[in-house]
């Protein structure tokens, strides 16, 4: 039996109906019409998506593989919107429609005053259209378009709240920086194109083996090997949507965005895009060891980097942005093992509980009326408690506490990358296991902060309570920031638990955040679960060297008690517990004894500043340049000017002849008529 | 013996004398026309003296047509002259340069 194509049809094109009623007929179907819509197009997607799995894996289903529509065609080149749907499809497929599902229901609850809800809720069902268009693509023109369409609808969202100039320029940054990597990109499609004669991904892997021995010449007096330059191209691409090193930056700055789309767009899925991909081009990238070599190091490179930045800060959703860029480059090092499925394995984890973690931050930041700063929190617990525990089962499993899904899909990367002989492993094994400690370290730090000790706020009751209150209703979200009355640490209201519309969804993530790891470890990472969806080299194949060793998810929690990152992380654990609950002092006196560490990692390894230096200030010079020089000089000034200028010059001169007097005219006739003559006598001479 | 060439002198004496006046006068514009007029002469008398040179009385049909088509260029000057004054009250050729440039 096979999949119908009718059914795949409505999980893409749900949601896009639920997208334009929303957008464009907003207005007409009003606030809840817009969000009934978008939520049934999503619900029915994500309903599907499971049946899709199901069928996948249990009914026995034939991977489905067609093109149903052709785009366009140039000369012998066709292309075409088709789907791709395996298992590693059906995955993706039941991740992103879970979470967006979730995310539509939460942001009913924490967008309730917005003005914007109706363009919100279309902007996140059209995020979750393209992303299903890029996951179940079968061909790399339309994985380029989902690429696209995903990358526009982040701008949007980042960019949700346009008055605020951070927004803005967090939006721009964010499509300025994935122009980098979508360059890489599109030369890395390119390059297929040129070396296979087709974008079609199955004629692709069909024929990959035949790229070995190709070569591509880009400088002089050396050969590139052409698989390695697909490979890194191609990843080059993955390093800006994934955000990686040194492509990062957008993403801290995109926590402007609304933190229903920080959980959805920028922890859950659309950043997990680039390992997608990765996993999913297996076939090549399984060719070079040099390509893979890169993709390692610059892993690890954010693995550990990323995440001690995450401990300096004090936002609470930079906090967890930080921690997603670490667990992002904990992803791209299994790929760099070729691990792809623990690559795959750790992002199904990472989607449910560092969404979960988003929209627990969101669910205190409405809690805390829009405080988003960690200094004026503390002691939250006994005001919201359903966010505090699933807060800490989130928590628990980014830190790897073994049963809960992280510890299931981070040990089996850091053991992979043990177990792996690869150029750069080395570095990537002290990289994954310190940044196991400075994990724990950050989430610790975040819960303590947040949810414990002392109340570092105050409740300013009945101070200017009307105004303030009319003031934010007015602001929900919007502009509080800039609010003028704003004083941090004084809120207006005590804290309260968010409507069920919030806590829903966090309990309903929080359950796969514990469960899903222990259910699915067995068969997805050492079983066969992926089939030929993920292909690996048998010398490379590390997760099927730990395979021997695997004896049942319980064995292997236990297993975990005695291995090193679980100290590692219970190490971080003691540090944040001693540190922020019981002696907070000392946080301050490590402050100003490492001041040169603070000072490097609060700036971010000043890499924001350099690239502003370098490439924004250097870009604007050389438009300067350009403008003064080729615009206002050669353009404007020699050609536009000048040749205007030349005319006058002449005319000026000219128009004396033209004196008005009809002697001169006569005279200049009898002159020309000698003249005219005289020629035809010289030439008859 | 008159011979061709005399009448042929004459003719560019009349010609050289009609073009002096276009360029020399700067006065009146009633010696404009004569002057023109006189140039229309002399090409006439080449017509004559070629015709009876060459035998052809061709020559001297076209002198017909010539002085026919003279008269009344000479007429529509005058025309133009009478209204040039009327709007002018000059017809002094050194005032009259609204053309200039």
């Amino acid at each position: 039996m096979s999949l119908s194509l009718s059914i795949l049809l409505t999980i893409a094109l749900a949601p896009l109906v639920g997208s334009i009623l929303a957008g464009l007929f907003g207005k007409v179907i009003g606030r809840a019409g817009a969000h009934t819509a978008t939520l049934l197009g999503v619900a029915i997607a994500c309903g599907l998506s499971f049946y899709v799995l199901y069928q996948l894996v249990w009914g026995g289903a034939q991977n489905f593989n067609q093109d149903i529509y052709t785009w366009f065609q140039i000369g012998q080149y066709h292309a075409s919107v088709g789907f791709m749907v395996d298992r590693l499809t059906a995955m993706m497929m039941v991740v992103v429609t879970f979470v967006s599902l979730l995310v539509h229901l939460y942001t009913i609850g924490y967008m309730a005053d917005d003005p914007g809800y109706q363009r919100f809720f279309s902007y996140i069902s059209l995020f979750t259209f393209s992303m299903l268009m890029l996951v179940m693509s079968n061909n790399f023109m339309q994985l380029f378009f989902g690429w696209e369409a995903v990358g526009l609808v982040s701008y949007l969202l980042i960019g949700f709240w346009y008055k605020r100039p951070t927004a803005i320029f967090a939006n721009l940054k964010a499509f300025l920086v994935n122009r980098v990597g979508d360059f890489g990109f599109l030369l890395g499609i390119s390059a297929i194109l040129y070396f296979m004669g087709t974008l079609d991904y199955q004629t692709a892997f069909d024929h990959a083996p035949e790229l070995v021995g190709k070569t591509l010449q880009i400088t002089q007096n050396h050969a590139w090997d052409a698989a390695t330059v697909i490979g890194i191209l191609l990843f080059i691409g993955a390093m800006g949507k994934s955000a990686q090193v040194p492509l990062h930056v957008w993403l801290p700055d995109s926590m402007e965005g609304p933190t229903p789309i920080s959980a959805l767009i920028h922890a859950a899925t659309m950043v997990t895009a680039g390992i997608f991909m990765v996993a999913r081009m297996s076939p090549l990238f399984e060719l070079t060891d040099a390509a893979l070599s890169f993709i390692l190091v610059i892993g690890s490179t954010t693995a550990l980097f990323t995440g001690l930045i995450g401990i300096v800060q004090n936002d609470i959703k930079r906090v967890i942005a930080y921690s997603t860029l670490s667990q992002l480059g904990y992803m791209t090092v299994a790929l760099g093992v070729s691990a792809y499925s623990g690559a795959v394995f750790h992002l199904m984890t990472h989607a449910f509980f560092k969404a979960l973690l988003f929209l627990g931050a969101g669910s205190v930041i409405i809690g805390m009326h829009h405080e988003q700063d960690m200094r004026y929190m503390g002691g939250l617990r006994k005001y919201m408690p359903v966010t505090w525990i699933t807060m800490w089962i989130g928590s628990l499993a980014l830190a790897g506490t073994p049963f809960f899904s992280g510890f299931y899909s981070k040990d089996a990367i850091i053991e992979a990358v043990g177990e792996s002989h690869r150029w750069g492993a080395g570095y990537a094994y002290f990289c994954v296991l310190a940044g196991v400690f400075v994990t724990s370290l950050y989430s610790f730090r975040l819960l303590y902060m947040t949810f414990h000790g002392k109340e570092r706020f105050t409740v300013a009751h009945g101070h200017a309570h009307h105004d303030a209150h009319a003031s934010h209703d007015d602001a929900h979200g919007d502009t509080h920031k800039e609010d003028p009355h704003h004083e941090p640490g004084i809120l207006e209201h005590a804290p309260h638990e968010s409507p069920w519309v919030v806590t829903v969804p966090l309990v309903l993530l929080a359950i796969p955040s514990i469960l899903i790891g222990f259910f699915t470890v067995g068969p997805m990472l050492f079983g066969d679960w992926f089939g030929k969806a993920i292909h690996v080299n048998e010398a490379n194949n590390v997760l099927g060297e730990l395979a021997h060793e695997f004896h049942g998810a319980l064995n292997m929690a236990f297993h975990g008690f005695t291995a090193a990152p679980f100290w590692l992380a219970f190490a971080g654990f003691a540090v944040a517990t001693y540190v922020y609950l019981f002696n907070p002092s000392v946080a301050d006196k490590a402050k100003r004894a490492l001041k040169p560490v603070y000072e490097l990692l609060n700036h971010k390894y000043w890499i924001d500043e350099l690239y502003f230096a370098v490439f924004a200030k250097g870009g604007v010079k050389l438009g300067e340049g350009l403008s003064k020089v080729g615009d206002a000089a050669i353009i404007d000034g020699a050609i536009v000017n000048g040749s205007a200028g030349l005319v006058q010059r002449i005319a000026s001169g000219t128009r004396r002849l033209q004196s008005g007097f009809l002697f001169h005219y006569a005279f200049a006739m009898i002159l020309g008529l000698i003249l005219l003559l005289g020629g035809y006598w010289l030439i008859g001479q | 013996m008159i011979t061709l060439s005399h009448y042929i002198v004459l003719g560019a004496i009349l010609f050289c004398i009609a073009v002096a006046g276009l360029f020399i006068n700067r006065k009146n514009v009633i010696v404009l026309l004569m002057a023109i007029e006189l140039m229309l002469l002399a090409v006439n008398t080449n017509f004559v003296a070629f015709s009876r040179f060459f035998g052809d009385v061709g020559g001297q049909v076209f002198v017909f047509f010539i002085l026919t088509v003279a008269a009344a260029e000479s007429a529509i000057g005058l025309a133009i002259l009478v209204l040039l004054f009327r709007n002018r009250s000059t017809i002094n050729v050194a005032e009259i340069d609204s053309m200039k440039g």
